[in-house]
Formats: C-alpha cells, sequence, structure tokens
C-alpha cells in the first residue's frame, strides 16, 4: 500500500533541499525509464534535470574501470560475504532469559515465572491494569463483535468505530484538539519525528532518550545535537551556538525547523524533564518540543495527564505528545496527541499509521475501559506515588545499592554503590542479585539495552517498576528480598 | 464493451510507446508472460538451468507429501500499457484539478473563500511545521475525494460489513456521522483466508486466552514478557514453514523496519525492489548499509546490479561489499505481481548474496500448503536466508515473524531492536495466529483449512478471468488474490468507489502517490469467505460501473487460462 509515497516523499524532499541531490537524482532517473510520451510531454519542465542527469551518469561511467569479461567473472567467482549473522553463543543472556525465563500466567501484581509464584516488579503495569477483570470482559465483547484483527490499515476499511472512540478519549482526557493511536508503542515517536522532521533541519535532542526516539530521529535524517541528559546549560549552550550560525547564515534559517525532543520521564533513568526550563528555551529560541511520555501518562501529575500536568504547564504549549498504551494502560499499541494541524499531518505521513494494520480492536477497547478506569479512580494514582515514595525511600537505605531517580518516578534504578566496576562484572552481579530474588519469589529485571546500538549506553542497573496495587507488607517484602541478595552478592 | 470497439483500440496499440522498465515485463512479448514450468518451450538461459536444478532439489521437500500435489501451474503475469489518449487525458485531468487548485488557492488566500481546515496560525519567526508546497496536493487533490478512504467500519471486516454513515456538508473537509450503517461487500480487507472471524475455533481460543493471560504485557521479550504461549507459536510457525526456528513481534511494520538494520550495516549492499514496501524501505534506509533499487520484478536488473556491485564494490573506494542483501516481497500489494522466487534464489546463489523475503500477503494465501510463495513455485525454504511475514492478512491478527535458521533465529532473539525495547506480543493475537496455523496446516482435524485455500485459489483465478473478459486492464498474477483494476484519470478513483459502494461493494482506490501519477487504479482483494454467488455479484457490479465510467481499456486478447485446474486443490 502506498508503496510510493516514500518514493514521493523523496521527491518532495529534493525539490525542497538543496542538499538532497542524489534523491533528485533517483527520482529524475525513474522519469526518465518513463514511457517515452511521458518524457514528450513533460520535456520541456525537466530538460534542465536531464542535462543533470545526464553529466551525472557520464562521470560515473568514466570512473569505472575496463575488465575483461575473464576478469569479471573471476571476480564474481572470488567474491567472499561475511556470514549473514555472527554465532550467538550458547551463554548468551538475552538467549537464555528468552529461552528459559518463561512466564505461564497474566504478567500482573503476581506471575507464575518458570511454575513458581512471584512477585511481579519487572513489568511496567503501574496502574495494575493487567488482569483486571472489566478490562478482559470488555475485550472478550469487542473480540465477540469485530474478531482480532483489523485485517487492513487505517485508510483501508481499518478503521473500526472502537478507534475512533478511542482517539476521541484519549484527546479528551488529555485535553487536546485531537489523538492518533497508532498499532504499536515504538513505533509512534519513532514514526512521528520523521513525519515533520526532514532532511536539513535540526533537532536537539536529550541524551538520555530512549531507543525508539533514537530511531525516529536517525529516520528522519536531519542533523541531530545532543546535550547531556537533563542538563539545561547545556542546551542553551549548543542553542546559541546554533543562533550563531543562523546569524551567519539567515536564509537558511527561515526553512530550517528546529525540535526540541526529550520524554517526560525517562525510562532509562527515572527521571523527570525539566519542563518548565524547557518551556522557556522553546520559546526564546523558537523550538517545537516534542516530547514522549510512555512512562509518564497515567503516572505523573495528580490525575495521571503526565508531565505537563505535574507541572502546570498548558498541555497547547507542548507541539506533540506521544505515549505508549502498553505501560500504564496495559493494553497495546501507542497515541499521539496535541493541535489538530499537527496531528492531521501524520494522518497521511506517519509512515507507522499508513503503512501498518490498525490495533485489533479488541485491545483498543481495552485501553478505552482502562482510560475511564483511571478517570474514575483518581486514587489509584495517588497510591501509585506514595508507594513509588516508600520504596525509593525504603531501598536507598540497602547498602551496596544505589536508586536512581525521582520519588516520584513509578520507574527506580537501582545500580551498585560502586561505581567503577567493569560493565560486564556489575551486569553479571545484577542479574545474580535477579535470580536470587527470583528464588525467593520477587520477579526482577536487568535492564535489557542493545550495547552496539545505543547512542549513549545507560550504566547497568535493576530497573524496578513500582505498582500501584502494591501493600507495604509486598513492599518491604521487596526491600528485604534485595536486600538479601544484594549482601549474598557481594559475599560470593 | 462491444468487439468493435476492443478492435479499433487493437490498432491504437500501435501508436503506443513501449514503457522501458518501471514495470516489469515491458515490452509486449513479455507482457504476457508465459512459461511452462520445467520443459517450457524456450531455450534455456543459464539462470533457467539453475532454476531447474534449484526445482529439482526442492522437489525433495520432506514435507510435501508426494508429487501429484506438485502445482504445474504456469507462471502468468499481466501487464499492460497504458493506452496513449488514456494517458493524455489523464494528464488533462490533472492539468485541470491543479489549475483549479491555484485558483481556488488564490481565492483563499484573498480570504474569498474558507478552507474549513485547522491551519497552523502564521507566527512570526517560526518556520512552519510542513511545507505548504506538501499539502497542495492534499488541499486541492485529496480533500475532494477524502470520502473514498479512511471508511469506519462498526463490524467484524468478514466477506460482508457494515460501514458507517458519514456525510460532509463541505466536499471532504470535514464528516459528520448520521447514526446508520450501510451494509456492503468487503473487497477491500487483507483477509484473504477469511479468519476475520466473531466465532469458531479461533475465536474461542482467542477468548480463552484473554481470560487465562489478559490483553497487555507491559513488557519486552528480553525483560519478563516471554510466555509459553510465544514458545507454543514460534515452534508451531517454524514447523509449519518448514524452517529451524522462528521469532514473532508485535508488528509486521516494525518486523521489518527494526530487524533489517541487525542483517546489515555500513559497507553492505542492500538491493531492494522498486516497489518494496515502506517498512522495508526505512528498515533499510535505518542501517546504514548502501541501497540500491532495481526494476520492479526485473530479474535481469536485479542480475546486473548485483554483477556490477560484486565486481566493483563499493562507490568510490571500490573495496568489495562485506555482503549483499535482496530485498523482495512474496506478492506485491498494489501490482498483484508474484515475485519470480526460483530466479531470485539463483542468482542470488550465483553471486552469494542473502535474500530477505517478506511474505506479508503471500504468506496463508498462496501455495498448496498455503506456505507462501516458497510453496507456491516449490522451492526450498532454506534456499531463502530470511523469511519475513506478517500476520495481520491470511491469519486475522496482528504482528509478524522473522524465520530461517536457528543461528539467524537466535542472532534476532539476541540483537532485534523488537526484541529488546518493544512490548511482546498480547497473548489473544498469539492464540489466534496459532489456532489459524493449525487450521491452516490441517492440525485441526478437519479439511477447513485446505477448503479455505481452494476456495480462495478458486476465487482468483475465476474473478480475474471474469475481469479480462469483460475487457479491464487488471495486473498481476493470475494466482493473486490481490487484483489491480486500472482507473487512470483522477476523476474516476473517487467515482469508482462512489459508484461501486453505492451498489454494495466497498473496494479500495488508489491514485498519486501510492502509484505513479497516471496509474490511479482500483484494488479488489479477494477472501476465502467469498462464495461464487458473492463474486458474481460483485462482478456484475463492477461490469455495471465500468461500463458507465467507460474503464474497459484492455486491447489484449484475453488470457487463457481457467479456475477449473484449480480443483485439485479443492479436494
Ligand atoms: C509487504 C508488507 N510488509 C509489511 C507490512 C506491514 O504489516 P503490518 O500491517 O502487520 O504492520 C505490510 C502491510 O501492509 C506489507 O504489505
Amino acid at each position: 500500500m502506498f508503496n510510493f509515497l516514500h518514493m514521493c516523499g523523496l521527491a518532495a524532499e529534493a525539490t525542497l533541499s538543496t542538499t538532497a541531490s542524489w534523491d533528485l537524482y533517483e527520482t529524475i532517473q525513474a522519469l526518465f525509464q518513463a514511457p517515452s510520451y511521458h518524457l514528450v510531454f513533460e520535456a520541456a519542465l525537466i530538460l534542465w534535470i536531464v542535462g543533470l542527469l545526464f553529466t551525472k551518469s557520464y562521470s560515473s561511467k568514466v570512473n569505472k574501470l575496463t575488465l575483461t569479461d575473464k576478469e569479471k567473472a573471476d571476480l564474481v567467482e572470488e567474491w567472499q560475504p561475511e556470514p549473514l549473522v555472527p554465532n550467538v553463543p550458547e551463554d548468551d543472556p538475552e538467549l537464555i532469559n528468552i529461552r528459559t525465563r518463561i512466564v505461564d500466567s497474566k504478567l500482573g501484581k503476581y506471575v507464575t515465572l518458570n511454575g513458581q509464584k512471584c512477585l511481579n516488579m519487572a513489568s511496567l503495569n503501574f496502574l495494575a491494569m493487567v488482569g483486571k477483570e472489566v478490562i478482559e470482559e470488555e475485550a472478550v465483547k469487542s473480540l465477540k463483535k469485530y474478531g482480532v484483527g483489523a485485517c487492513g490499515p487505517r485508510g483501508f476499511y481499518g478503521t473500526v468505530d472502537v478507534h475512533l472512540e478511542e482517539e476521541e478519549k484519549l484527546a479528551q482526557f488529555m485535553g487536546t484538539e485531537e489523538a492518533i493511536v497508532y498499532s504499536y508503542g515504538f513505533a509512534t515517536i519513532a514514526s512521528a519525528i520523521p513525519a515533520y522532521s526532514k532532511r536539513g533541519d535540526i533537532i536537539f535532542c536529550d541524551e538520555g532518550v530512549c531507543f525508539a526516539i533514537q530511531k525516529g530521529i536517525q529516520a528522519s535524517r536531519s542533523k541531530v545535537k545532543m546535550f547531556r541528559h537533563n542538563d539545561t546549560a547545556d542546551l542553551e549552550r549548543l542553542l546559541t551556538l546554533h543562533a550563531e550560525e543562523e546569524r551567519k547564515d539567515v536564509k537558511k534559517a527561515r526553512v530550517t525547523r528546529k525540535f526540541l525532543i526529550v520524554e517526560g520521564l525517562y525510562v532509562n533513568y527515572g527521571d523527570i524533564c525539566p519542563l518548565p526550563k524547557l518551556m522557556e528555551l522553546k520559546w526564546k529560541y523558537k523550538l517545537r518540543l516534542f516530547m514522549d511520555e510512555s512512562i509518564s501518562f497515567g503516572t505523573l501529575g495528580k490525575t495521571g495527564r503526565g508531565v505537563t500536568e505535574h507541572f502546570n504547564v498548558p498541555i497547547d504549549d507542548v507541539d506533540f505528545i506521544s505515549a505508549s498504551l502498553e505501560n500504564a494502560l496495559g493494553s497495546f499499541g501507542g497515541f499521539g496527541c496535541g493541535k489538530s494541524y499537527v496531528i492531521d499531518h501524520q494522518r497521511l505521513s506517519g509512515l507507522g499509521y499508513c503503512f501498518s494494520a490498525s490495533t485489533p480492536p479488541m485491545l483498543s477497547q481495552a485501553a478505552i475501559v482502562a482510560l475511564d478506569l483511571l478517570k474514575n479512580t483518581p486514587d489509584m494514582v495517588d497510591r501509585l506515588h506514595a508507594n513509588s515514595a516508600y520504596l525509593h525511600e525504603k531501598l536507598s537505605r540497602v547498602p551496596g545499592l544505589r536508586v536512581v531517580g525521582d520519588t516520584v518516578s513509578p520507574v527506580l534504578h537501582l545500580q551498585l554503590a560502586e561505581s567503577d566496576r567493569k560493565r560486564a562484572s556489575a551486569m553479571a552481579t545484577l542479574r545474580c542479585i535477579v535470580q536470587m530474588a527470583e528464588e525467593e519469589g520477587v520477579a526482577l529485571v536487568v535492564a535489557s539495552y542493545l550495547e552496539k546500538d545505543e547512542r549513549h549506553l545507560p550504566p547497568p542497573s535493576i530497573r524496578l517498576a513500582v505498582n500501584c496495587d502494591l501493600d507495604e507488607k509486598e513492599m518491604d517484602r521487596v526491600v528485604e528480598v534485595i536486600d538479601h541478595a544484594c549482601l549474598a552478592s557481594s559475599n560470593s | 464493451m462491444e468487439k468493435g470497439e476492443r478492435l479499433d483500440k487493437n490498432e491504437n496499440k500501435n501508436n503506443c510507446s513501449l514503457r522501458n522498465g518501471l514495470i516489469p515485463n515491458s515490452n509486449y512479448q513479455n507482457h504476457y508472460l508465459s512459461r511452462e514450468k520445467g520443459d517450457g518451450p524456450f531455450v534455456l538461459t543459464h539462470e533457467e538451468q539453475a532454476l531447474k536444478a534449484s526445482a529439482a532439489t526442492s522437489d525433495h521437500d520432506e514435507n510435501v507429501d508426494s508429487s501429484e500435489e506438485e502445482p504445474q501451474h504456469e507462471i502468468v503475469e499481466f501487464f499492460e500499457e497504458t493506452p496513449l489518449w488514456v494517458a493524455i487525458l489523464t494528464y488533462l485531468g490533472y492539468a485541470i484539478l491543479i489549475l483549479f487548485g491555484h485558483f481556488r488557492d488564490v481565492l483563499r488566500n484573498w480570504k474569498l473563500e474558507k478552507a474549513p481546515v485547522a491551519a497552523e496560525p502564521n507566527k512570526e519567526g517560526w518556520v512552519p511545521l510542513y511545507q505548504s508546497f506538501e499539502s497542495f496536493y492534499t488541499r486541492n487533490l485529496y480533500m475532494r475525494i477524502r470520502d473514498c478512504w479512511n471508511r469506519p467500519i462498526c463490524s467484524v471486516p468478514g466477506a460482508e460489513f457494515n460501514l458507517m454513515d458519514r456525510e460532509t456538508p463541505d466536499h471532504g473537509w470535514t464528516f459528520k456521522f448520521t447514526g446508520g450503517t450501510t451494509k456492503a461487500m468487503n473487497m477491500g480487507s487483507y483477509n484473504y483466508l477469511g479468519f476475520a472471524q466473531t466465532e469458531g475455533l479461533c475465536a474461542d481460543a482467542a477468548v480463552e486466552a484473554t481470560h487465562k493471560y489478559g490483553c497487555g504485557m507491559c513488557s519486552s521479550r528480553h525483560e519478563l514478557g516471554n510466555m509459553d504461549i510465544h514458545t507454543e507459536l514460534e515452534e508451531l510457525l517454524a514447523n509449519f514453514l518448514g524452517v529451524e526456528d522462528c521469532m514473532t513481534f508485535g508488528m509486521g511494520f516494525a518486523t521489518n523496519s527494526m530487524n533489517i538494520p541487525i542483517f546489515v550495516n555500513k559497507g553492505c549492499l542492500v538491493l531492494s525492489d522498486e516497489l518494496n514496501h515502506a517498512s522495508l524501505v526505512l528498515g533499510a534506509r535505518l542501517s546504514g548499509a548502501t541501497i540500491k533499487v532495481f526494476k520492479h520484478g526485473d530479474v535481469a536488473d536485479l542480475e546486473q546490479k548485483l554483477r556490477d556491485a560484486v565486481i566493483y564494490g563499493q562507490a568510490r573506494t571500490h573495496r568489495p561489499y562485506r555482503k549483499i542483501l535482496i530485498l523482495v516481497e512474496g506478492i506485491y500489494s498494489m501490482e498483484g505481481s508474484i515475485v519470480m522466487l526460483p530466479e531470485v534464489i539463483a542468482l542470488k546463489k550465483k553471486y552469494k548474496a542473502y535474500l530477505f523475503l517478506d511474505e506479508a500477503h503471500s504468506i496463508g494465501a498462496l501455495g498448496p500448503n498455503g506456505r507462501g510463495v516458497v510453496d507456491y513455485f516449490g522451492c526450498d525454504p532454506k534456499d531463502v536466508d530470511i523469511l519475513m511475514g506478517t500476520f495481520t492478512k491470511s491469519f486475522g491478527a496482528a504482528g509478524g515473524y522473522i524465520a530461517g535458521t536457528k543461528t539467524l533465529v537466535d542472532y534476532v532473539r539476541h540483537r532485534s531492536h523488537s526484541a529488546c525495547y518493544a512490548t511482546s506480543m498480547p497473548a489473544p493475537v498469539a492464540q489466534q495466529i496459532i489456532t489459524s496455523t493449525k487450521i491452516i496446516m490441517g492440525l485441526d482435524g478437519t479439511d477447513d483449512g485446505s477448503k479455505r485455500r481452494g476456495q480462495l485459489a478458486w476465487n482468483c483465478r475465476y474473478f480475474r478471468r471474469r475481469l479480462h473478459e469483460m475487457g479491464f486492464i487488471i495486473f498481476g498474477n493470475k494466482d493473486s488474490p490481490v487484483v489491480p483494476v486500472l482507473l487512470y484519470c483522477p476523476a474516476k478513483i473517487a467515482a469508482f468507489s462512489r459508484e461501486c459502494l453505492q451498489r454494495g461493494l466497498a473496494t479500495v482506490v488508489v491514485g498519486f502517490p501510492a502509484t505513479p501519477i497516471i496509474e490511479s487504479r482500483a484494488r479488489f482483494c479477494l477472501s476465502a469467505s467469498h462464495t461464487k454467488e458473492m463474486i458474481d455479484k460483485a462482478l456484475a457490479i463492477i461490469d455495471e460501473v465500468g461500463d458507465r465510467l467507460s474503464l474497459k481499456y484492455s486491447s489484449m486478447p484475453v488470457p487463457q487460462f481457467s479456475e477449473k485446474d484449480e480443483d485439485f486443490k479443492k479436494r
């Protein structure tokens, strides 16, 4: 579907940007291959471009070596590619994890992990939506009405009334004009960024952003400037430097969009972005602020409306907010919200929106019910905050560990206190703690990163996710188990 | 259309210039590509000999029960040049639309006409969030006919569905729901095997899985999102596909875009079909590898580019490429064409390249056992290095898979972006796939799966043959369930869609930029849930609308194939 949209995107970009001469070249080549009457028809328009094409292809031919057929055949014979994939050793921790750490129950507050009942401190089920019977009942009702899959993208009969309701309710809850749902949490921000930020544009981005944002930025092919994690002074430094450049090239500045991309609550660090200060910079330097609230949505603010509510910043001042529905709401997919003119643009240019089948209606229904629950029981969020603060306080007293993250954050990172350890050895110790905790009936998880692919690899840690339904006894037990495991691992 | 008229057009044909490239089989002889598998009437080239050899080895595939089942099909792909006068009229249509667009933009600028759409307030010193240039097309061409897309439904997307009625008081700028619904025949959803069902084995199993596992996961595969249901699904699929191992993901699009970058990177070459899906293009782009595009379905062009790449190496440095990955799809969803897999396999063997095959539309829908193009051509799945597919189509679920050798899949498990950072597949969805796969494989103890396949195969041939006989220009392989009917003129896009819907047939229409500018088309997706009566009804509607809009452009002889030889599949 729309197999050509990307090509057209290239074409549009090529016309807009002077640097995109390669894209231009490809586009023109496609035109060149059209039937001759097309050419005749369009010749007047593209004559000068054809000239360009001609010189290009000419010069590339000149560069080519002249080889005899024999030599060519030999070269084909001789070339040996690298293997497609390397061998992964059998003791690779991720492999072992996928093969042997298997859950055969709901991923609720308690899980059955390898046949043993464990208290779940690992999955991002902050509001305990996974395991709520009301949600399952409604999802099943929806399944009996719509089946499982939607069998098509939104444009081609994949829009089900449930999706429309979901978008409306999300927009209403967040207090924005419009919302758009994606069928995968990861794809939301990763598709939204390249929908606006193009080659030639510039993105200022926090170093600590999650992988989805990193991929979105990469797909946009814009220029990226990274500032130190949550360091607004560093950001301002970059901004003044850039303002300097702008003054030198006013013409370019007039067509260069500037984006500021941050996370509301950083999943990799458990801290909140300094939104008020960022707003100030946004207005001062005329930046578009995109914020991913995958963790903060449903967990921060008095009623779970996220970072804007937490800081009491008008939500309309943030240009675009995205969030995953896979965490607090315990469903599937993601959404973006903002002004209509912002959101509407994605309906034709968000790759993950246009080119992928829509969310199974039953899962959208689950998100709707979960959202209603969140709206009608605001004490869920209070309980979550209380639990986060409690665990934070207790865990920071465990010797040998350092707790990283804000006290309101439902995501806590437990790092080893001695920070000079090698990564591999720290990881091994953390894994050992997780293993011991599991034996004691507490499911933990070492935060998983692709070490070769992350731009800025966060330090190794155990990532703890707080659940609003935990009671004091359970939390005390968690602390106790971690304490024991820590002690045991440092002795061994 | 009358015979006489068709003849007239035949004469016209000589005036048509032939299209070089862009679409395969570009010269007239090849338009009508018909080749006997095995001993064809042509002299065999090297590739074809290699192809024969590979076909011969694949006969030993242990999972194919007997040689009688070996499909004895000819490979027939259709493509017809745009008639010259149609092309001129189409360009004229666009010219008028663009002229009017500019005129109305002027009016809007002078505030004589109001555009009831949310626009960015003009703020001093801010660069517009997106170029108004980008939205000229949207504003002036797309808006007028926006009612043909995003039509909301309020029932299961089965053989028939209910559309929510909407009306637009301002020609497409805004829509209001009237509250009513319209029942229509569904030829728009990718429900190839008819598994979009609210009852039956699949639905029952999915309900049970919802009760057992809940809806959400809140964790990734590298962390705690590993359920026994995933293991079961992956074992079953590996078995179904005839490979060693398999891994599944929550979204088909992301299966491509988040996994291709782990196979290739800088210093590697990706050879990508020009009509590849956006997810493949994005994946290739994210990988950082050099990307070269070959003409759609054109094996000769692919060979040329492969050969050049191996001989000359990387541009400028001439260092040899580290590896070369060919990206192709099984069935192309806009063309209805099927990749010439045996030839591509022969090429990739000859030049030691690797092959990534996206079976999004073909898995389940093609082949005597439903195992996609690999099965359709009787190839060995082990000859394809990376098998990819999605569950949104034939399985009536969501998500995608990567399958291949154990080494490959272990590496995917270890390194996939999706496995590490994205939430794993929800249990009800996984269960839907498990049950539908079991039905396809016949493990449910009934012949439901083979009946569905038989019905779909029959529907494809029958529907396509009848459309050819009516004189429409349609593209693609005779066995492909995706049937594009060419409309050309921009005005006919909306007219066709609306007229069909009025008569109770919902279909997909696509124009630029999803297709080349003059090749706007309607697309029908056939399903095993369509009965012959439904297909006949749909054909009658298409016939009538085709006459009203004079869409019967074809001047080629009606191809000779029939649905009769599909009978063996019905069993
Ligand atoms: C070839 C191809 N690959 C991948 C996809 C994406 O699949 P999904 O809809 O499951 O995200 C599609 C769907 O349109 C497709 O046609």
